[in-house]
Protein backbone atom coordinates (compact mmCIF):
# COMPACT_ATOMS: atom_id res chain seq x y z
CA UNK A 1 0.00 0.00 0.00
CA UNK A 2 2.75 2.36 1.06
CA UNK A 3 4.74 1.49 -2.04
CA UNK A 4 1.72 1.69 -4.37
CA UNK A 5 0.94 5.23 -3.30
CA UNK A 6 4.56 6.21 -3.74
CA UNK A 7 4.68 4.66 -7.21
CA UNK A 8 1.46 6.37 -8.26
CA UNK A 9 2.71 9.70 -6.95
CA UNK A 10 6.05 9.27 -8.74
CA UNK A 11 4.19 8.52 -11.95
CA UNK A 12 2.06 11.63 -11.51
CA UNK A 13 5.19 13.72 -10.87
CA UNK A 14 6.88 12.30 -13.97
CA UNK A 15 3.73 12.93 -16.00
CA UNK A 16 3.58 16.57 -14.87
CA UNK A 17 7.26 16.96 -15.73
CA UNK A 18 6.81 15.32 -19.10
CA UNK A 19 3.81 17.47 -20.02
CA UNK A 20 5.56 20.65 -18.92
CA UNK A 21 8.70 19.88 -20.88
CA UNK A 22 6.82 18.68 -23.96
CA UNK A 23 4.65 21.79 -24.11
CA UNK A 24 7.63 24.06 -23.47
CA UNK A 25 9.58 22.32 -26.24
CA UNK A 26 6.81 22.71 -28.74
CA UNK A 27 6.20 26.30 -27.62
CA UNK A 28 9.53 27.14 -29.22
CA UNK A 29 8.29 25.60 -32.45
CA UNK A 30 4.91 27.29 -32.11
CA UNK A 31 6.56 30.62 -31.44
CA UNK A 32 8.51 30.42 -34.67
CA UNK A 33 5.47 29.32 -36.62
CA UNK A 34 3.30 32.08 -35.14
CA UNK A 35 6.03 34.64 -35.83
CA UNK A 36 6.26 33.38 -39.38
CA UNK A 37 2.49 33.57 -39.78
CA UNK A 38 2.31 37.11 -38.42
CA UNK A 39 5.18 38.24 -40.64
CA UNK A 40 3.93 36.45 -43.74
CA UNK A 41 6.75 33.93 -43.85
CA UNK A 42 6.78 30.12 -43.83
CA UNK A 43 8.77 29.40 -40.69
CA UNK A 44 10.66 26.18 -39.90
CA UNK A 45 9.74 23.48 -42.42
CA UNK A 46 12.89 21.44 -43.05
CA UNK A 47 13.30 19.10 -40.08
CA UNK A 48 10.54 16.52 -40.38
CA UNK A 49 7.00 17.09 -41.71
CA UNK A 50 6.03 20.79 -41.26
CA UNK A 51 9.31 21.24 -39.38
CA UNK A 52 7.92 19.31 -36.43
CA UNK A 53 11.33 17.93 -35.49
CA UNK A 54 12.82 21.42 -35.27
CA UNK A 55 12.80 21.59 -31.42
CA UNK A 56 14.69 18.29 -31.29
CA UNK A 57 17.24 19.59 -33.77
CA UNK A 58 17.63 22.73 -31.64
CA UNK A 59 18.17 20.64 -28.52
CA UNK A 60 20.76 18.55 -30.36
CA UNK A 61 22.57 21.69 -31.39
CA UNK A 62 22.58 22.88 -27.77
CA UNK A 63 24.09 19.57 -26.64
CA UNK A 64 26.88 19.52 -29.19
CA UNK A 65 27.98 23.15 -28.86
CA UNK A 66 31.20 23.81 -27.03
CA UNK A 67 30.68 25.33 -23.62
CA UNK A 68 33.18 27.73 -22.14
CA UNK A 69 33.28 29.53 -18.85
CA UNK A 70 35.04 32.89 -19.14
CA UNK A 71 38.31 33.11 -17.27
CA UNK A 72 37.12 36.12 -15.27
CA UNK A 73 33.81 34.55 -14.30
CA UNK A 74 32.98 33.07 -10.94
CA UNK A 75 32.84 29.45 -12.03
CA UNK A 76 30.36 27.87 -9.62
CA UNK A 77 27.93 30.76 -9.57
CA UNK A 78 28.18 30.82 -13.36
CA UNK A 79 26.92 27.25 -13.44
CA UNK A 80 24.41 27.80 -10.62
CA UNK A 81 22.63 30.69 -12.36
CA UNK A 82 20.97 28.83 -15.26
CA UNK A 83 20.34 25.79 -13.04
CA UNK A 84 18.39 27.96 -10.59
CA UNK A 85 16.40 29.57 -13.40
CA UNK A 86 15.48 26.14 -14.74
CA UNK A 87 14.75 24.72 -11.29
CA UNK A 88 12.34 27.47 -10.31
CA UNK A 89 10.65 27.21 -13.69
CA UNK A 90 10.16 23.46 -13.31
CA UNK A 91 9.00 23.60 -9.70
CA UNK A 92 6.03 25.89 -10.11
CA UNK A 93 3.94 23.53 -12.25
CA UNK A 94 3.68 21.05 -9.36
CA UNK A 95 0.59 22.51 -7.73
CA UNK A 96 -1.56 23.28 -10.79
CA UNK A 97 -4.78 21.25 -10.83
CA UNK A 98 -4.97 19.84 -14.35
CA UNK A 99 -8.32 18.15 -13.88
CA UNK A 100 -10.94 16.89 -11.46
CA UNK A 101 -10.02 13.33 -10.42
CA UNK A 102 -9.58 9.86 -11.87
CA UNK A 103 -11.49 6.97 -10.33
CA UNK A 104 -9.78 3.61 -10.32
CA UNK A 105 -11.47 0.91 -8.31
CA UNK A 106 -11.84 2.39 -4.84
CA UNK A 107 -9.10 4.97 -5.41
CA UNK A 108 -9.82 8.52 -6.43
CA UNK A 109 -6.63 10.21 -7.63
CA UNK A 110 -6.79 13.97 -8.25
CA UNK A 111 -5.24 15.04 -11.56
CA UNK A 112 -2.68 17.30 -9.93
CA UNK A 113 0.96 16.98 -8.94
CA UNK A 114 0.51 17.94 -5.33
CA UNK A 115 -2.76 19.05 -3.79
CA UNK A 116 -1.22 21.28 -1.17
CA UNK A 117 -3.26 23.78 0.83
CA UNK A 118 -0.85 26.68 0.24
CA UNK A 119 -0.71 26.35 -3.55
CA UNK A 120 -0.89 30.05 -4.38
CA UNK A 121 1.76 30.92 -1.80
CA UNK A 122 4.00 28.17 -3.18
CA UNK A 123 3.72 29.47 -6.73
CA UNK A 124 4.30 33.02 -5.56
CA UNK A 125 7.38 32.00 -3.57
CA UNK A 126 8.87 30.01 -6.42
CA UNK A 127 8.26 32.86 -8.85
CA UNK A 128 10.07 35.26 -6.51
CA UNK A 129 13.00 32.87 -6.39
CA UNK A 130 13.21 33.06 -10.18
CA UNK A 131 14.95 36.42 -9.99
CA UNK A 132 17.96 34.78 -8.34
CA UNK A 133 18.71 32.69 -11.41
CA UNK A 134 18.99 35.77 -13.59
CA UNK A 135 20.80 37.88 -11.00
CA UNK A 136 23.40 35.26 -10.08
CA UNK A 137 24.05 34.36 -13.71
CA UNK A 138 24.45 37.97 -14.77
CA UNK A 139 26.69 38.86 -11.85
CA UNK A 140 28.89 35.78 -12.11
CA UNK A 141 29.61 36.41 -15.80
CA UNK A 142 31.72 39.42 -14.82
CA UNK A 143 30.64 41.18 -17.97
CA UNK A 144 29.30 44.72 -18.02
CA UNK A 145 26.42 43.94 -20.34
CA UNK A 146 25.44 40.92 -18.30
CA UNK A 147 25.56 42.86 -15.05
CA UNK A 148 23.41 45.68 -16.39
CA UNK A 149 20.95 43.19 -17.88
CA UNK A 150 20.74 41.29 -14.62
CA UNK A 151 20.15 44.44 -12.58
CA UNK A 152 17.43 45.50 -14.96
CA UNK A 153 15.85 42.08 -14.83
CA UNK A 154 15.90 41.99 -11.05
CA UNK A 155 14.48 45.47 -10.73
CA UNK A 156 11.74 44.73 -13.26
CA UNK A 157 10.78 41.43 -11.67
CA UNK A 158 10.55 42.78 -8.15
CA UNK A 159 8.58 45.82 -9.29
CA UNK A 160 5.92 43.75 -10.98
CA UNK A 161 5.85 41.10 -8.28
CA UNK A 162 4.13 43.49 -5.88
CA UNK A 163 1.24 44.22 -8.23
CA UNK A 164 1.04 40.49 -9.07
CA UNK A 165 0.70 39.58 -5.41
CA UNK A 166 -1.88 42.27 -4.73
CA UNK A 167 -4.05 41.11 -7.62
CA UNK A 168 -3.87 37.54 -6.26
CA UNK A 169 -4.92 38.79 -2.82
CA UNK A 170 -8.18 40.14 -4.25
CA UNK A 171 -8.97 36.59 -5.41
CA UNK A 172 -7.96 35.05 -2.11
CA UNK A 173 -10.36 37.36 -0.32
CA UNK A 174 -13.23 36.01 -2.40
CA UNK A 175 -12.33 32.34 -1.97
CA UNK A 176 -10.80 32.41 1.48
CA UNK A 177 -8.37 29.62 0.61
CA UNK A 178 -4.83 29.36 -0.72
CA UNK A 179 -5.46 26.01 -2.43
CA UNK A 180 -5.59 26.28 -6.21
CA UNK A 181 -8.08 23.40 -6.41
CA UNK A 182 -10.38 25.20 -4.01
CA UNK A 183 -10.12 28.35 -6.11
CA UNK A 184 -11.09 26.39 -9.23
CA UNK A 185 -14.00 24.71 -7.48
CA UNK A 186 -15.30 28.10 -6.33
CA UNK A 187 -15.66 29.20 -9.95
CA UNK A 188 -18.40 26.80 -10.96
CA UNK A 189 -20.73 28.53 -13.33
CA UNK A 190 -19.68 30.73 -16.22
CA UNK A 191 -20.32 34.08 -14.55
CA UNK A 192 -18.56 32.95 -11.39
CA UNK A 193 -15.26 32.88 -13.25
CA UNK A 194 -12.88 35.30 -11.64
CA UNK A 195 -12.35 37.14 -14.90
CA UNK A 196 -15.91 38.42 -14.53
CA UNK A 197 -15.68 39.17 -10.83
CA UNK A 198 -12.14 40.60 -11.01
CA UNK A 199 -11.73 42.18 -14.46
CA UNK A 200 -9.16 44.72 -13.28
CA UNK A 201 -7.24 42.12 -11.29
CA UNK A 202 -7.09 39.97 -14.41
CA UNK A 203 -5.58 42.75 -16.52
CA UNK A 204 -3.03 43.55 -13.80
CA UNK A 205 -2.15 39.88 -13.37
CA UNK A 206 -1.74 39.39 -17.11
CA UNK A 207 0.55 42.40 -17.44
CA UNK A 208 2.63 41.30 -14.48
CA UNK A 209 2.83 37.76 -15.86
CA UNK A 210 4.34 39.19 -19.04
CA UNK A 211 6.86 41.13 -16.98
CA UNK A 212 7.74 38.16 -14.77
CA UNK A 213 8.37 35.96 -17.81
CA UNK A 214 10.58 38.66 -19.37
CA UNK A 215 8.45 38.50 -22.49
CA UNK A 216 7.94 41.33 -24.96
CA UNK A 217 6.88 44.12 -24.33
CA UNK A 218 8.84 43.70 -21.09
CA UNK A 219 11.94 41.99 -22.47
CA UNK A 220 14.34 44.72 -21.37
CA UNK A 221 16.70 42.32 -19.57
CA UNK A 222 17.75 40.90 -22.92
CA UNK A 223 17.22 43.72 -25.34
CA UNK A 224 19.71 43.19 -28.10
CA UNK A 225 19.97 46.78 -29.20
CA UNK A 226 21.55 48.06 -25.97
CA UNK A 227 22.81 45.13 -23.97
CA UNK A 228 24.00 42.60 -26.59
CA UNK A 229 22.28 39.58 -25.03
CA UNK A 230 21.52 40.92 -21.57
CA UNK A 231 22.21 38.62 -18.64
CA UNK A 232 23.05 35.63 -20.83
CA UNK A 233 25.67 37.30 -23.02
CA UNK A 234 28.45 35.01 -21.80
CA UNK A 235 26.45 31.80 -21.86
CA UNK A 236 26.71 29.14 -24.48
CA UNK A 237 25.64 25.57 -25.07
CA UNK A 238 23.20 23.92 -22.66
CA UNK A 239 23.46 26.67 -20.04
CA UNK A 240 22.11 29.16 -22.55
CA UNK A 241 19.56 26.53 -23.43
CA UNK A 242 18.45 26.41 -19.79
CA UNK A 243 17.85 30.15 -19.73
CA UNK A 244 15.92 30.15 -22.98
CA UNK A 245 13.99 27.03 -22.09
CA UNK A 246 13.12 28.35 -18.62
CA UNK A 247 11.38 31.26 -20.33
CA UNK A 248 9.12 28.89 -22.25
CA UNK A 249 8.39 26.80 -19.17
CA UNK A 250 7.52 30.00 -17.31
CA UNK A 251 5.23 30.94 -20.16
CA UNK A 252 3.40 27.61 -19.90
CA UNK A 253 3.15 27.84 -16.13
CA UNK A 254 1.86 31.39 -16.12
CA UNK A 255 -0.69 30.51 -18.81
CA UNK A 256 -1.83 27.62 -16.63
CA UNK A 257 -2.01 29.86 -13.55
CA UNK A 258 -3.97 32.52 -15.44
CA UNK A 259 -6.43 29.88 -16.65
CA UNK A 260 -6.70 28.45 -13.15
CA UNK A 261 -7.11 31.68 -11.26
CA UNK A 262 -9.26 33.64 -13.68
CA UNK A 263 -10.81 31.32 -16.25
CA UNK A 264 -12.13 28.55 -14.06
CA UNK A 265 -9.35 26.04 -14.67
CA UNK A 266 -10.90 22.78 -15.85
CA UNK A 267 -14.43 24.13 -15.50
CA UNK A 268 -16.56 24.82 -18.52
CA UNK A 269 -20.20 25.85 -19.01
CA UNK A 270 -22.74 23.07 -18.42
CA UNK A 271 -20.01 20.93 -16.86
CA UNK A 272 -22.27 19.35 -14.26
CA UNK A 273 -24.94 18.42 -16.81
CA UNK A 274 -22.30 16.77 -19.02
CA UNK A 275 -20.84 14.97 -16.02
CA UNK A 276 -24.24 13.67 -14.89
CA UNK A 277 -25.17 12.55 -18.41
CA UNK A 278 -21.88 10.70 -18.80
CA UNK A 279 -22.17 9.06 -15.39
CA UNK A 280 -25.77 8.01 -16.17
CA UNK A 281 -24.91 6.44 -19.51
CA UNK A 282 -21.44 4.95 -18.85
CA UNK A 283 -21.37 4.21 -15.14
CA UNK A 284 -19.79 6.09 -12.29
CA UNK A 285 -16.19 5.06 -13.07
CA UNK A 286 -15.87 5.36 -16.84
CA UNK A 287 -18.28 8.27 -17.10
CA UNK A 288 -16.52 10.20 -14.37
CA UNK A 289 -13.12 9.59 -15.96
CA UNK A 290 -14.31 10.74 -19.38
CA UNK A 291 -15.82 13.87 -17.81
CA UNK A 292 -12.45 14.52 -16.12
CA UNK A 293 -10.74 14.03 -19.48
CA UNK A 294 -13.00 16.62 -21.11
CA UNK A 295 -12.24 19.07 -18.28
CA UNK A 296 -8.50 18.54 -18.70
CA UNK A 297 -8.80 19.04 -22.45
CA UNK A 298 -10.71 22.29 -21.83
CA UNK A 299 -7.99 23.48 -19.44
CA UNK A 300 -5.32 22.73 -22.02
CA UNK A 301 -7.35 24.61 -24.61
CA UNK A 302 -7.31 27.66 -22.34
CA UNK A 303 -3.57 27.23 -21.68
CA UNK A 304 -2.81 26.99 -25.40
CA UNK A 305 -4.86 30.09 -26.04
CA UNK A 306 -2.81 32.03 -23.51
CA UNK A 307 0.48 30.72 -24.89
CA UNK A 308 -0.69 31.90 -28.29
CA UNK A 309 -1.65 35.22 -26.71
CA UNK A 310 1.87 35.61 -25.33
CA UNK A 311 3.28 35.11 -28.84
CA UNK A 312 0.68 37.31 -30.47
CA UNK A 313 1.58 40.18 -28.14
CA UNK A 314 5.27 39.60 -28.75
CA UNK A 315 4.93 40.31 -32.44
CA UNK A 316 2.42 43.12 -32.04
CA UNK A 317 3.60 45.49 -29.31
CA UNK A 318 7.04 47.13 -29.30
CA UNK A 319 9.32 47.12 -26.27
CA UNK A 320 8.92 49.61 -23.42
CA UNK A 321 11.61 52.05 -22.47
CA UNK A 322 12.98 51.47 -18.98
CA UNK A 323 11.46 54.57 -17.37
CA UNK A 324 8.10 53.77 -18.97
CA UNK A 325 8.33 50.27 -17.55
CA UNK A 326 9.04 51.52 -14.03
CA UNK A 327 6.33 54.18 -14.24
CA UNK A 328 3.77 51.62 -15.34
CA UNK A 329 4.74 49.27 -12.54
CA UNK A 330 5.02 51.64 -9.60
CA UNK A 331 2.73 54.52 -10.52
CA UNK A 332 -0.10 52.72 -12.25
CA UNK A 333 -0.34 49.03 -11.45
CA UNK A 334 0.47 49.14 -7.72
CA UNK A 335 -1.98 51.96 -6.80
CA UNK A 336 -4.64 50.34 -8.99
CA UNK A 337 -4.17 46.95 -7.41
CA UNK A 338 -4.33 48.43 -3.89
CA UNK A 339 -7.58 50.13 -4.86
CA UNK A 340 -8.75 46.82 -6.29
CA UNK A 341 -8.12 45.00 -2.99
CA UNK A 342 -9.89 47.64 -0.91
CA UNK A 343 -12.90 47.82 -3.20
CA UNK A 344 -13.19 44.02 -3.39
CA UNK A 345 -13.19 43.84 0.40
CA UNK A 346 -15.81 46.54 0.74
CA UNK A 347 -17.99 44.89 -1.90
CA UNK A 348 -17.74 41.49 -0.23
CA UNK A 349 -18.75 42.85 3.16
CA UNK A 350 -21.53 44.90 1.66
CA UNK A 351 -24.00 42.12 0.97
CA UNK A 352 -21.42 39.70 -0.55
CA UNK A 353 -21.40 41.63 -3.80
CA UNK A 354 -18.62 40.11 -5.91
CA UNK A 355 -18.69 42.44 -8.89
CA UNK A 356 -17.63 45.62 -7.06
CA UNK A 357 -14.41 46.12 -9.03
CA UNK A 358 -16.41 46.77 -12.19
CA UNK A 359 -16.79 50.23 -10.69
CA UNK A 360 -13.09 50.95 -11.27
CA UNK A 361 -13.32 49.54 -14.77
CA UNK A 362 -16.32 51.72 -15.62
CA UNK A 363 -14.61 54.83 -14.23
CA UNK A 364 -11.48 54.01 -16.21
CA UNK A 365 -13.45 53.50 -19.42
CA UNK A 366 -15.24 56.83 -18.91
CA UNK A 367 -11.91 58.58 -18.27
CA UNK A 368 -10.38 57.04 -21.38
CA UNK A 369 -13.38 58.04 -23.45
CA UNK A 370 -13.32 61.65 -22.24
CA UNK A 371 -9.60 61.78 -22.89
CA UNK A 372 -10.11 60.47 -26.39
CA UNK A 373 -12.81 63.07 -27.06
CA UNK A 374 -10.74 65.93 -25.61
CA UNK A 375 -7.57 64.93 -27.47
CA UNK A 376 -6.68 67.28 -30.31
CA UNK A 377 -7.67 65.96 -33.69
CA UNK A 378 -4.88 65.28 -36.11
CA UNK A 379 -5.25 67.21 -39.32
CA UNK A 380 -5.49 65.10 -42.45
CA UNK A 381 -2.19 65.06 -44.29
CA UNK A 382 -2.42 66.31 -47.83
CA UNK A 383 -0.12 64.44 -50.15
CA UNK A 384 1.51 66.81 -52.63
CA UNK A 385 0.84 65.85 -56.20
CA UNK A 386 4.04 65.20 -58.15
CA UNK B 1 3.19 7.79 4.31
CA UNK B 2 4.63 10.85 2.68
CA UNK B 3 3.03 14.15 3.55
CA UNK B 4 2.14 16.61 0.79
CA UNK B 5 5.34 18.49 1.44
CA UNK B 6 7.30 15.24 1.24
CA UNK B 7 5.93 14.77 -2.27
CA UNK B 8 6.88 18.34 -3.05
CA UNK B 9 10.41 17.51 -1.90
CA UNK B 10 10.34 14.50 -4.23
CA UNK B 11 9.31 16.84 -7.03
CA UNK B 12 12.21 19.19 -6.31
CA UNK B 13 14.60 16.23 -6.19
CA UNK B 14 13.34 15.11 -9.59
CA UNK B 15 13.95 18.59 -10.95
CA UNK B 16 17.50 18.52 -9.54
CA UNK B 17 18.13 15.12 -11.08
CA UNK B 18 16.77 16.29 -14.42
CA UNK B 19 19.01 19.36 -14.52
CA UNK B 20 22.08 17.47 -13.31
CA UNK B 21 21.44 14.71 -15.84
CA UNK B 22 21.16 17.12 -18.75
CA UNK B 23 24.32 18.99 -17.73
CA UNK B 24 26.25 15.73 -17.40
CA UNK B 25 24.90 14.40 -20.71
CA UNK B 26 25.91 17.62 -22.43
CA UNK B 27 29.35 17.49 -20.89
CA UNK B 28 29.88 14.00 -22.29
CA UNK B 29 28.76 14.97 -25.78
CA UNK B 30 30.30 18.34 -26.47
CA UNK B 31 33.88 19.15 -27.46
CA UNK B 32 36.11 21.03 -25.02
CA UNK B 33 38.95 22.96 -26.63
CA UNK B 34 39.35 26.24 -24.79
CA UNK B 35 41.77 28.87 -26.04
CA UNK B 36 42.71 32.17 -24.50
CA UNK B 37 40.54 34.11 -26.94
CA UNK B 38 37.50 31.99 -26.25
CA UNK B 39 37.82 32.53 -22.52
CA UNK B 40 37.93 36.32 -22.62
CA UNK B 41 34.93 38.34 -21.57
CA UNK B 42 32.81 39.57 -24.45
CA UNK B 43 32.93 43.31 -24.93
CA UNK B 44 31.74 44.00 -28.47
CA UNK B 45 34.86 42.46 -29.95
CA UNK B 46 37.25 44.78 -28.13
CA UNK B 47 39.79 43.85 -25.50
CA UNK B 48 37.79 43.97 -22.26
CA UNK B 49 38.60 46.94 -20.04
CA UNK B 50 38.65 46.06 -16.34
CA UNK B 51 35.92 43.88 -14.93
CA UNK B 52 32.22 44.29 -14.29
CA UNK B 53 32.69 46.32 -11.12
CA UNK B 54 31.15 49.35 -12.78
CA UNK B 55 28.96 52.11 -11.43
CA UNK B 56 25.29 51.83 -12.10
CA UNK B 57 22.29 53.96 -11.29
CA UNK B 58 21.67 54.02 -7.49
CA UNK B 59 17.94 54.17 -8.18
CA UNK B 60 17.99 50.41 -8.49
CA UNK B 61 18.77 50.27 -4.77
CA UNK B 62 15.87 52.58 -3.95
CA UNK B 63 13.53 50.41 -5.98
CA UNK B 64 14.78 47.34 -4.13
CA UNK B 65 14.22 49.04 -0.76
CA UNK B 66 10.66 50.09 -1.61
CA UNK B 67 10.04 46.58 -2.89
CA UNK B 68 11.09 45.06 0.44
CA UNK B 69 8.48 47.24 2.19
CA UNK B 70 5.75 46.08 -0.15
CA UNK B 71 6.78 42.46 -0.02
CA UNK B 72 6.39 42.51 3.75
CA UNK B 73 2.94 43.95 3.20
CA UNK B 74 2.11 41.10 0.82
CA UNK B 75 3.34 38.46 3.24
CA UNK B 76 1.04 39.90 5.89
CA UNK B 77 -1.91 40.22 3.54
CA UNK B 78 -1.81 36.60 2.31
CA UNK B 79 -2.97 35.05 5.62
CA UNK B 80 -5.23 38.04 6.23
CA UNK B 81 -7.05 37.43 2.93
CA UNK B 82 -7.87 33.85 3.87
CA UNK B 83 -9.52 34.67 7.21
CA UNK B 84 -11.07 37.94 6.10
CA UNK B 85 -14.31 36.59 4.64
CA UNK B 86 -14.81 33.48 6.78
CA UNK B 87 -18.56 33.08 7.31
CA UNK B 88 -18.20 31.42 10.74
CA UNK B 89 -16.17 34.29 12.15
CA UNK B 90 -18.55 36.82 10.63
CA UNK B 91 -21.56 35.01 12.05
CA UNK B 92 -20.02 34.77 15.53
CA UNK B 93 -19.45 38.50 15.74
CA UNK B 94 -22.66 39.55 14.03
CA UNK B 95 -20.97 40.95 10.92
CA UNK B 96 -18.47 42.99 12.92
CA UNK B 97 -15.49 40.76 12.08
CA UNK B 98 -15.37 41.60 8.40
CA UNK B 99 -15.52 45.35 8.86
CA UNK B 100 -12.96 45.17 11.65
CA UNK B 101 -10.58 43.10 9.53
CA UNK B 102 -11.07 45.37 6.53
CA UNK B 103 -10.44 48.55 8.55
CA UNK B 104 -7.32 47.05 10.05
CA UNK B 105 -5.96 46.07 6.65
CA UNK B 106 -6.90 49.44 5.15
CA UNK B 107 -4.98 51.24 7.91
CA UNK B 108 -1.99 49.00 7.29
CA UNK B 109 -2.13 49.42 3.52
CA UNK B 110 -2.65 53.19 3.77
CA UNK B 111 0.50 53.57 5.88
CA UNK B 112 2.48 51.72 3.22
CA UNK B 113 0.75 53.61 0.43
CA UNK B 114 1.84 56.81 2.18
CA UNK B 115 5.39 55.50 1.94
CA UNK B 116 4.90 54.94 -1.78
CA UNK B 117 3.40 58.41 -2.12
CA UNK B 118 6.41 59.86 -0.27
CA UNK B 119 8.88 58.12 -2.58
CA UNK B 120 6.78 59.21 -5.55
CA UNK B 121 6.57 62.86 -4.42
CA UNK B 122 10.30 62.95 -3.65
CA UNK B 123 10.93 61.77 -7.19
CA UNK B 124 12.66 58.51 -6.26
CA UNK B 125 10.50 56.64 -8.74
CA UNK B 126 11.35 58.92 -11.65
CA UNK B 127 13.97 57.81 -14.11
CA UNK B 128 15.43 60.91 -15.63
CA UNK B 129 16.71 60.57 -19.10
CA UNK B 130 20.42 61.30 -19.47
CA UNK B 131 21.13 64.63 -21.12
CA UNK B 132 23.79 64.17 -23.78
CA UNK B 133 26.76 66.40 -22.89
CA UNK B 134 28.46 67.98 -25.86
CA UNK B 135 32.22 68.04 -25.45
CA UNK B 136 33.64 71.54 -25.13
CA UNK B 137 37.11 72.33 -26.46
CA UNK B 138 39.04 75.50 -25.67
CA UNK B 139 40.21 76.63 -29.10
CA UNK B 140 40.37 79.81 -31.04
CA UNK B 141 38.99 78.19 -34.16
CA UNK B 142 35.37 79.32 -34.41
CA UNK B 143 32.81 76.51 -34.51
CA UNK B 144 31.29 77.98 -37.63
CA UNK B 145 34.57 77.71 -39.54
CA UNK B 146 33.38 74.99 -41.84
CA UNK B 147 30.27 76.90 -42.79
CA UNK B 148 32.36 79.99 -43.46
CA UNK B 149 34.75 78.04 -45.69
CA UNK B 150 31.90 76.39 -47.50
CA UNK B 151 30.24 79.74 -47.98
CA UNK B 152 33.40 81.29 -49.34
CA UNK B 153 34.27 78.65 -51.88
CA UNK B 154 30.75 77.95 -52.91
CA UNK B 155 30.48 76.82 -56.47
CA UNK B 156 27.94 78.55 -58.58
CA UNK B 157 25.03 76.16 -58.89
CA UNK B 158 24.44 74.83 -62.32
CA UNK B 159 21.08 75.83 -63.60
Amino acid sequence: MELTVLVIKSLVILAVFGITLLIATYSTYAERKVAAFLQDRIGPNRAGPFGLLQPIADAGKMFFKEDFIPAQANKWLFILGPCLAMLTALMSSAVIPFGDSIRYGSFEVPVQGIDVNVGVLYVFGVVSLGVYGVMIGGWASNNKFSLLGAIRAASQNISYEVALGLSIIAILMMTGSLSLRHIVNEQNGFFQWNVFTQPLGFVIFLTCAFAECNRTPFDLPECETELVGGYHTEYSSMKLGFYLFAEYINMFTSSAIISTLYFGGFQYPFMHQVHDALVDSLGSTVGHNIATGIGTAVLFGKIFFFIFFFMWVRWTIPRFRFDQLMNLGWKTLIPLSILNVVLTGAGLLFDKFKYATWLIVIVMIIMAATNAIKAPRRKPVTVPQL
Amino acid sequence: MLSQFGIMFLFILTAFAFIGGILLFGKLLRPDRPTEEKLTTYESGEEPVGNAGVQFNPRFYVVALVFVLFDVELVLLFPWATVFGQPTLIAETGGLWGWFALTEAVVFVVILALGLAYAWAKGYLDWEKPQPQLPTVATKVPTTLYEQVNERYKRPTTP
